[in-house]
């Protein structure tokens, strides 16, 4: 290409870009921005408000609310994210392997991914309340005979089968293409050396789909930490707050608590922790492709 | 002989595979047979709840499409779905050609590229707040709003995803038309977006199913103003459902019902679109 066209080339590539990153800055840098400067003051949502410096971030540490909603938040993503996977991955080799109606059961096991999370979640709260505990009680299982949801030890429980139900689709999906970049030739030199089943498995089909394992846990973990409509649909956040994530905290308290500053602060931290997650998770995962 | 062992079907796997449909389907089936009772059948047993209705009847669709408002939802929903998705095709897919072809050369592009693309790991909490005075002040805490919310929102992704498919086309052709004299605007519409195809199906399934099935924007930005999407009006009907568990499930099937029928439809695109968005 000679100058001229290479210049004109630059200038419309700029108009393009200039507008796209005003947007982007306008909806996404400028409100973060605002959020971390609300996070250094009172403010309530409405009126006049002060500073306060890091109080807000020193109260964080203290708040029993928020401690809470961390451990609940951290526990749930934690089992969730094994949970999903371990289900996936093998819902995948099944899928994968000689079977019939490959394609139909395939799409039958993705349906629960194009559902949306609030309504199924409102499905599965009456399953939870009248149709289990009405199971628990014909066949005599003690703490099946109310409601999981209506305890506090158990609620979190709830929340992670609904979860899991839902997102179990999309990364079963993601371990079948997996499972197809692994060349059949491996299995077969595999086999020659006596290796079959889940020596098989855990030696050659395992290490080559490493890379998928990384991005499902990643995806699954950050979408997890952000939990919301299950609990707007399922629990509120109770019984006795025991279920309230992070995300639901700073809504509920943050929109309608007249908590925006405190709250702020608080998602500040929750944006630093997410990060700090999906960085670790990718060193370890990557620390262990190069050991293969 | 050793393709006929390879070629075998594995049917206990086949078996367990169909009996574990069964935790797709009690959710829904359940669903189904609730919404078409009446609360009288309702008993106290599990057989209440699960067996056949006495008749079938339509009426607490009826109703629940009443209680709900579901045509003006519906509207609302598809609405919003639609135009978010064809502009995030038009926006994010320059964008990504932009960004893309320039990055190569330039360390300006370089940045602008990691720094939409980072936008991905700032949560909707962070945002939710200050978003929520913005858009106020703005005028736009409505549909408007919310659908450049979402151009905004799923730009990283979409641009990941474009510009990483842009490194299979080659430069070649576009050296060509530019030696022919074709603005590099006119040489996009014309050559570069046709041969993006395969990528704006990827990027319309995603950004469709997230846009159709999100809470909480809408929930915070529409919120109080009257206008609901499909799953914001579950939400905000619940209370006038009360006991009525046959009108609440009735409502939850007709919010269902349309991404349901579209993945009938479009079941291996869906599939395909949201296994090559995840991978890349």
């Amino acid at each position: 290409m000679n100058g001229k066209v290479v210049n004109k080339r630059k200038r419309t590539f700029l108009c393009i870009t200039i507008p796209v990153v005003i947007l982007f800055f306008m909806f996404n840098t400028y409100p973060l921005i605002r959020g971390f400067i609300y996070s250094f003051t009172n403010f309530r949502g409405y009126g006049s408000y002060d500073w306060v410096g890091l109080r807000n971030y020193a109260d964080l540490f203290t708040d029993s609310r928020v401690g809470g909603s961390y451990w609940f938040t951290v526990k749930y993503a934690f089992v969730c994210t094994i949970l999903t996977n371990v289900i996936s991955l093998i819902l995948a080799l099944g899928l994968n392997s000689k079977i019939k109606a490959k394609g139909a059961l395939r799409g039958i096991y993705f349906i629960p991914n194009v559902l949306g999370s609030l309504v199924v979640a409102y499905i599965f709260s009456f399953l939870f309340t009248y149709i289990i505990p009405a199971v628990g009680k014909s066949l005599g299982i003690g703490f099946l005979s109310s409601s999981i949801l209506a305890s506090t030890k158990t609620a979190w429980l709830g929340i992670v089968v609904v979860g899991a139900w839902q997102s179990i689709a999309q990364n079963t999906i993601i371990y079948i293409s997996g499972l197809q970049t692994v060349p059949e030739e491996v299995y077969e030199a595999g086999s020659i050396d006596g290796a079959t089943g889940w020596k098989s498995f855990r030696n050659l089909t395992f290490p080559l789909i490493i890379p998928f394992v990384t991005t499902n846990t990643v995806l699954c973990m950050k979408n997890f930490l952000m939990v919301f409509d299950q609990i707007m649909a399922l629990t509120k956040g109770g019984p006795s707050q025991s279920t309230e994530s992070i995300s639901f905290l700073i809504y509920n308290n943050g929109m309608g608590g007249g908590q925006f500053g405190f709250q702020s602060a608080n998602a500040f931290v929750f944006f630093v922790v997410i990060v700090a997650f999906s960085v670790a998770q990718m060193k370890f995962m990557n620390s262990k492709e190069e050991q293969l | 002989m050793k393709e006929k062992v390879s070629e075998r079907v594995n049917w206990p796997v086949t078996i367990l595979l169909i009996l574990g449909c069964v935790t797709i389907f009690f959710p829904l089936y359940m669903a189904v047979i609730i919404a078409f009772k009446q609360p009288s059948e309702m008993t106290n047993d599990v057989a209440g709840a699960l067996a056949f209705p006495s008749h079938w009847s339509l009426s607490n669709f009826a109703q629940a499409m009443e209680v709900t408002d579901f045509w003006h939802s519906l509207g609302n929903s598809l609405l919003i779905t639609v135009i978010t998705v064809v502009l995030a095709l038009l926006i994010h897919g320059i964008a990504g050609y932009a960004i893309g072809r320039s990055m190569g050369e330039s360390k300006g592009y370089k940045l602008v590229y990691y720094y939409i693309v980072s936008g991905m790991f700032v949560p909707f909490a962070i945002l939710m707040m200050p978003l929520v005075k913005q858009t106020a002040q703005m005028g736009i805490a409505n549909r408007v709003g919310v659908v450049i919310l979402y151009l905004v929102f799923y730009m990283p992704i979409n641009l990941l995803l474009y510009t990483g498919y842009l490194k299979n086309i080659p430069m070649a052709l576009e050296e060509a038309a530019n030696v022919d004299g074709a603005t590099t605007w006119y040489m996009y519409w014309q050559i570069i977006f046709p041969m993006m195809k395969p990528m704006h199906a990827t990027v319309a399934v995603l950004t469709a199913l997230a846009v159709w099935n999100d809470v909480m924007t809408p929930l915070v930005i529409m919120g109080g103003t009257e206008m609901n999407t499909l799953p914001l009006a579950q939400l905000n009907f619940q209370t006038q459902f009360g006991t009525n568990y046959n009108l609440a499930f009735a409502s939850y099937l007709l919010a269902l019902l349309p991404i349901l029928i579209f993945y009938l439809i479009c079941q291996k695109q869906i599939i395909g679109g949201v296994a090559s968005g995840a991978v890349k």
